[in-house]
């Protein structure tokens, strides 16, 4: 019981220092123009690297399941230039009703 | 700075881009507090761990880990590992945040992915509010599903079962659309794809997202 209390102090701290790290050594002052350049492409990045693990990840292995179906309508809605709400609604919707059907 | 109608507007734009996940941040608060209680953390435990920690998927990953019998540096180990991505998106959203230490560091805790997307703007820039606005709001839903999930999660349904697994990629590829029209992005978002997949089987959880921020790097190359 106390290692559980152990781990939940434990991860607490560091993930807020974790996520502190940055905003407190630089924060409010723009960052070195070469430093800008490769910042920029984060976003993309991990983006594009949370999309691919969160559709297709399963512990360690990639699985094609029902949420690739879910991905694939967001795809479409996004496509028709549909609001955020509606993309995400979608793909819960679609990935819902495939796994009631298979 | 923090106030005036155009600041409302903006926290308010963020908590307005949130709120269709906070019903699924908050469906995924309640799964991990039934697990947490059922694991024997009783109630308050999960609770604190969403409040200071509020990371998902590291708080499932140190609770997997003691269930499955492991250490408490294994179960730490595990849950820092997949918050490793924080402290290059840290940087990223850096220049932005001004105010005192403490503000920054109490702003900083806002930052998860969700809130860290909403808040891009394309081009390394990121709007602060928005960041804020966002955070409140799926903090609130994550603190709120993980206390009724540990104090009566048996009676609600899996979110697996109403596809809100599904809902996160779907956010992010939303997001991630508007961000890849140059083609430098586009060949960083290809890329980080690509590391992200090819580690997955082979590599802890966690370092796939991180190793995928190293394809930042073809910024180092200009133009």
């Amino acid at each position: 019981m106390s290692g559980v209390w152990l781990t939940v102090a434990v991860v607490g701290v560091g993930t807020a220092a974790i996520k502190a790290l940055g905003p407190v050594a630089l924060g409010g002052r723009p960052l070195p123009e070469r430093l800008t350049n490769v910042v920029s492409l984060l976003a993309p990045a991990l983006l594009s690297a949370l999309v691919a693990v969160q559709a297709l990840g399963s512990e360690r292995s990639i699985v094609l399941d029902e949420r690739l179906l879910g991905l694939a309508a967001a795809g479409v809605a996004l496509w028709l230039k549909a609001p955020l709400l509606v993309v995400v609604i979608v793909a819960a919707a679609v990935t819902a009703i495939s796994r009631l059907v298979v | 700075m923090e106030h005036g109608p155009s600041a409302d507007r903006r926290h308010r734009d963020g908590v307005r881009a949130a709120a269709p996940l906070a019903v699924a941040v908050a469906a995924f608060g309640i799964s991990f507090g039934l697990l947490a209680r059922a694991e024997g953390w009783g109630w308050a435990a999960p609770i604190v761990m969403s409040a200071t920690t509020f990371a998902g998927s590291s708080q499932f990953a140190a609770l997997s880990v003691l269930g499955d019998g492991g250490t408490v540096a294994a179960a730490v180990s595990a849950a820092l590992l997949l918050n490793a991505r924080y402290a290059p998106i840290g940087v990223s959203v850096a220049p932005y945040m001004s105010g005192s230490a403490l503000s920054r560091v109490l702003h900083a805790q806002l930052i998860v992915d969700e809130s860290w997307a909403i808040a891009a703007e394309g081009h390394g820039r990121y709007n602060t509010r928005m960041l804020i606005g966002a955070g409140l709001t799926l903090y609130a839903a994550w603190i709120t599903g993980t206390a009724v999930g540990s104090f009566f999660g048996d009676a609600l349904a899996d979110p697996e079962a109403l596809g809100l697994d599904a809902a996160f990629p779907a956010l992010f590829l939303a997001l991630l659309v508007p961000q890849v029209r140059e083609r430098r992005a586009l060949a960083a978002a290809l890329l980080g794809a690509a590391i992200a997949v090819a580690l997955t089987p082979v590599t802890p959880a966690g370092v796939p997202i991180i190793a995928a921020s190293a394809a930042c790097l073809l910024g180092v190359r200009r133009g």
